[in-house]
């Protein structure tokens, strides 16, 4: 028999008051174990006979109080270049990206220009193009061409990036989906308008999450400019090193770097996390 | 006003339109049915030139649709399309999905072109979805700017493929409407569907369409009530055993 239906719906069910067991206790065994097992950790490297030795080393504080202030201004240049690479690998891989994604056949030889592109730089190392480009451009001594090794090892570092960011900006611009570009053509936007206006917003939106990852890689790649003789922060630490042969300022150019690289690898996590409850949103 | 003479259309060596013959004057409304893969979607893609066919030739008031008379955007804006996939521009908020043919390609002026896409939206009662984005509008919603967008160059034909095959069943109706307004304004249509209800209210002619040929064209209450050709018949039948019809 099935029971008459009550004239109103039953009261929510009562929330059950503050329990400290529940609210507490995760987080405290939490706690108690992160406090254990790092205290393990520190135990045992401050108890290894070698302790001392290494710690005069790396992490002398007399050495790292020396140095830091030919290592800080080296790691402003780290910056600038990074920066400045930033804009430019954006503003290039973009270009290069529209061109290989062009449709119509007049568009064929630039498109296999941007091909054979990524095909040579990213076959080549980084190091290599720093060194062929900030040694051996140079050295020829053209007349109208910048002299210095940090513009040259720098592009080198802005063409071969270049390559990478492309791909990834193009496969932003293939994820958009195929009714899009239908709608803007029907709508009577040429090639070039459909890319701007319909594809490449939602393309470079798709893809932030990879450039943030790229750009968090090149800040510290800039440093590879430092084997042309650009006195960025390693090259400085070297040169520390190399009057005291102590490394301890290697250690500050390290810490400068983590200072540098962890906000924006945080930021980058922020970015993808709300892109992704962004998709979520839509499917729903 | 739309000629369509033999057109003919192979997607690698698929015979997807079979020398289409088709006739739609000024302020009628066509619409095509017939099974999927019939080619009723491909040919009316061939209609604004978003597929171009392999033989046969398209007139719009006798000038064949690949004449360089149009330009690269007169066809465009004389025959407007709606998708069933809506096809939103997700960046853009309603508005500026509307004004972006007008300012891009017609080259009006942002406040000209929003104010005539503030007077369409208001047509149909849709002026507090002006500052909207797609994702924040239900299906039905974004359809209907959709069909907005299509109309902000003021074309002369209107193409529907299969606008409410997305939709949930209840957000249908509000579609309709908006299409049943066009017609009473005399809106040309060439409309692809699956909703027999909409063929039967709205059309002034219905085309059955099967494996790429027009078997059968005639008013709706003659095609629904004494379909002639044999696979017509089977077609009909076989929604009515599915409770489509």
């Amino acid at each position: 028999m099935i029971p008459d239906t009550p004239k109103t719906p039953p009261p929510p069910p009562r929330r059950r008051g503050f329990d400290w067991r529940t609210a507490m206790v995760p987080g405290l065994i939490s706690a108690g174990s992160i406090v254990v097992m790092f205290g393990a950790l520190a135990w045992l490297v401050a108890t290894n006979p070698n302790w001392p030795r290494i710690q005069a080393q790396f992490f002398n504080l007399d050495h790292m109080i020396a140095a830091a202030p030919k290592v800080a201004t080296g790691f402003l240049i780290n910056m600038q270049v990074w920066l400045i690479a930033v804009v430019a690998i954006g503003v290039w891989a973009l270009l290069l990206a529209v061109i290989r994604s062009l449709r119509g056949p007049w568009f064929a030889p630039f498109r296999l220009m941007v091909v054979l592109y990524i095909d040579l730089f990213r076959g080549l190392p980084v190091l290599l193009l720093v060194i062929l480009f900030g040694f051996g451009i140079p050295a020829l001594r053209i007349p109208g061409l910048p002299n210095s090794g940090l513009f040259w090892g720098g592009f080198a570092m802005v063409l071969s990036y270049s390559a990478y960011v492309c791909e990834i900006y193009r496969s932003g611009i293939d994820a958009v989906h195929e009714g899009q570009r239908a709608a803007a053509h029907a709508l009577g936007l040429n090639e070039w308008q459909v890319m701007i206006h319909a594809i490449l917003p939602q393309a470079i939106r798709n893809v932030l999450p990879s450039l943030m990852n790229i750009i968090v890689a090149l800040q510290k790649d800039v440093a590879l400019l430092s084997v042309i003789g650009v006195r960025d922060a390693v090259r400085e630490a070297q040169i520390y090193t190399a009057g005291t042969f102590n490394y301890s300022s290697l250690v500050v150019a390290a810490l400068l770097f983590l200072l540098a690289t962890i906000p924006m690898a945080r930021l980058a996590d922020w970015i993808t996390r709300r892109d992704r409850e962004r998709r979520l949103q839509v499917t729903e | 006003m739309i000629e369509i003479d033999g057109l003919t259309k192979y997607f690698g060596d698929n015979l997807v339109l079979d020398r289409v013959d088709l006739q739609v004057a000024r302020h009628e409304v066509v619409c095509l049915i017939g099974a999927s893969g019939s080619g009723k979607s491909t040919l009316l893609r061939c209609v604004n030139r978003l597929v171009e066919p392999d033989w046969g030739e398209i007139r719009l008031d006798g000038v064949p649709v690949s004449d360089a008379s149009f330009g690269k955007t007169g066809l465009q804006r004389r025959i407007g399309i709606v998708f069933q996939a809506y096809n939103l521009f997700p960046h853009m908020n309603v508005l500026d999905n509307i004004t972006l043919a007008p300012r891009k390609v017609h080259g009006q002026s942002r406040v000209e072109a929003n104010e005539q896409a503030m007077e369409i939206l208001a047509l149909f009662g849709m002026e507090r979805f002006a500052k909207a984005y797609p994702e924040q509008l239900s299906g039905g919603q974004q359809q209907r700017v959709a069909v907005v967008r299509a109309l902000a160059g003021e074309p002369d034909v209107l193409l529907l493929d299969e606008i409410t095959a997305a939709l949930d069943p209840e957000l249908v109706g509000d579609v309709m409407a908006v299409i049943r307004g066009l017609k009473d304004r005399g809106m040309t249509m060439v409309i692809v569907t699956h909703e027999m209800g909409f063929a039967r209210d709205l059309a002034d002619r219905v085309c059955f369409l099967d494996a790429g040929r027009i078997a059968e064209h005639a008013p709706p209450k003659d095609l629904f009530g004494a379909p002639e050709h044999p696979r017509t018949r089977q077609f009909l039948q076989r929604l009515l055993d599915g409770g489509r019809l």
